[in-house]
């Protein structure tokens, strides 16, 4: 056991240390085997060079001893490879590292993009995340994180952290909260991967299928997302002809794995149900709103948090007119967290012009365009706020 | 990026014998891999074209034309579709298949039938689309967008 640690630990360090200059492989997990392997026969090679001359054994016998153990030692890698490939993941999601730094060493050692993309995906500059990177390798090294899968009670904290940065890495991709667009599009496949990789790696975990579901159902929406001139379009105003079929049944028969494995259902599996309830209907209008609210509900008990609320305000709205909706929604103005996001006037916007309250509608949604880091969500927020200001009522929900 | 994966029609598959029990668990194994690597996103086997037809339309008219279709070759027995993050890779995981990896099945079935191909083709995301995405269909889109709109 310790021979075989210390090996994988040899191939990780060689991994960190190669990666940045010779590019990724690949398969990183197919890579980082075969150097473990490498190291592995020269040391087995040493030891029979150090037998042949202690036992004075046979040429043939030995050469056959040899590649016996080297079959045996391959036989055996091949198993170990998705471990392996376990712990870099792990590794590179341990809570030592700040979230920043579990992003950028995910997605370069396990999504394989380079410094130079990581940095034009998160829009920052290229030293920044190099620096990044070599930091986080300096803290792994320091705290002395050991290359392993962790077990029983740490396991599910380990692995809630792991999930969480792949869920970032999709939303960055997903949400695009600057710039404008490029690049994105490829986060949100490489964060699908890593998600369909750990499903099958650790398969008896609910929440791991509960983030595949969740991620499938909304990469499913991607090609309707954008309008023919790269504006955004709400969920409701999208053509679900443009959705994609395989991707939300992919996404449903993991809701359904996670939801099989029994127990409580936790965070992702029921957003991943909120996101079904939706792909589900076949129109708008078939949308199961009090099911989505109820849910919600589940979720701001699982998960509390005012971005919740808000989500849960849309979601009585839609089910139980807008008067229901905005009064959860006017008891999140004063939360702090709250007073930057964009998010909160342009739903409040949409409520007071359903409920024909065009001048406050108005004003939110140009408050709503002054907040928003994303081009052009700002010019569609804009566009709302100047037809409340005609008298125009263009309801639209997200 | 997806990639469709083809495989090709051969004189057996067009005869409707299913390939045998050793090649189906080594291509099982093969799947089991591409799945736990998030390479596969689905896949199926077809049958022969004699069970298929074929639907000419022309100057408004359909006719049925139905199977067998005579040019085996260029038929498709098969499908995979891959998420990969390029054409490279799908080729490395080609390599791996089971008639790449010194299969005993796969090599009689190479015995007998002569060598075969695999075709990769890319699939087109909204992203490829350009100028494909017509003003008629942008039309056609803020129309539904409009009218869902007006509904909601």
């Amino acid at each position: 056991m310790g021979v075989a640690e210390e090996l994988a630990q040899d191939a990780l360090v060689a991994a960190l240390e190669q990666w940045p200059v010779s590019g990724i492989p690949a398969k990183p997990g197919a890579w980082l085997m075969g150097t473990a392997k490498h190291r592995a026969i020269d040391l087995l090679r040493r030891r029979k060079r150090l037998e042949r001359k202690q036992e004075q054994l046979g040429h043939e016998l030995l050469v056959s001893q040899q590649e016996t153990a080297e079959k045996e030692f391959d036989a055996a890698m091949e198993d170990e490879m998705g471990d392996d490939l376990l712990r870099l993941i792990f590794v590179a999601c341990h809570p030592v590292l700040s979230k920043d730094a579990r992003v950028a060493l995910t997605l370069r050692l396990l999504g394989g993009l380079t410094t130079e993309e990581i940095a034009r995906a998160f829009l920052v500059p290229e030293p920044t995340i190099a620096q990044r990177i070599v930091r986080a390798k300096r803290t792994l090294a320091e705290a002395h994180v050991p290359f392993e899968v962790p077990r029983g009670a740490e396991l599910a904290a380990r692995l809630s952290s792991v999930l969480e940065v792949v869920y970032l890495i999709f939303n960055e991709g997903y949400s695009a909260t600057a710039g404008d667009d490029w690049l994105r599009p490829e986060l949100c496949e490489d964060a699908l991967r890593l998600g369909r990789i750990l499903a099958e790696l650790v398969p008896t975990e609910p929440e791991v299928h509960g983030l595949v579901a969740l991620m499938e159902i909304q990469a499913s929406r991607l090609r309707a997302r954008l309008g023919p001139s790269g504006e955004p379009v709400l969920l409701l105003d999208q053509d679900r002809g443009r959705w994609d079929q395989l991707l939300i049944h992919r996404g449903l028969k993991a809701l359904e794995r996670a939801e099989k494995l029994g127990g409580a259902l936790g965070r992702y599996t029921v957003q991943a149900a909120i996101a079904a309830c939706h792909a589900r209907a076949g129109t708008p209008e078939e949308t199961d709103w009090p099911g989505i609210a109820a849910l919600y509900d589940a979720l701001a008990q699982l998960a509390p948090s005012p971005v919740v609320d808000l989500n849960r305000a849309v979601a009585l709205g839609m089910a139980f007119g807008p008067a229901a909706g905005l009064e959860l929604a006017d008891t999140l103005t004063s939360e702090p967290s709250l007073q930057n996001y964009a998010f909160l006037p342009s739903v409040r916007g949409d409520l007071l012009a359903k409920l024909g309250r065009l001048d406050e509608a108005q004003a939110e949604f140009a408050r709503a365009a002054s907040l928003t880091r994303n081009a052009r969500q700002r010019k569609l927020l804009l566009e709302r706020a100047a037809a409340c200001k005609q008298g125009d009522l263009v309801p639209q929900q997200d | 990026m997806r990639f469709m994966i083809v495989i090709k029609a051969n004189k057996e598959s067009e005869a409707g014998i299913m390939p045998s029990q050793a090649l189906l668990e080594e291509m099982g194994k093969y799947n089991e891999e591409l799945v736990k690597a998030g390479v596969m996103l689905a896949g199926d086997g077809l049958h022969a074209s004699s069970k298929g037809a074929r639907v000419r339309f022309s100057g408004g008219k359909a006719t049925v034309i139905d199977g067998p279709f005579a040019e085996t070759k260029e038929l498709i027995a098969g499908y995979w579709l891959w998420q990969v993050k390029s054409k490279e890779e799908a080729i490395e995981w080609l390599k791996r298949g089971p008639w790449a990896t010194g299969s005993e099945e796969a090599a009689k079935l190479e015995r007998r039938l002569g060598p075969f191909e695999i075709e990769i083709r890319q699939v087109i995301e909204a992203d490829d689309l350009g100028d494909a995405y017509t003003p008629e269909l942008r039309e056609q889109d803020q129309r539904l967008r409009a009218q869902a709109a007006a509904k909601a």
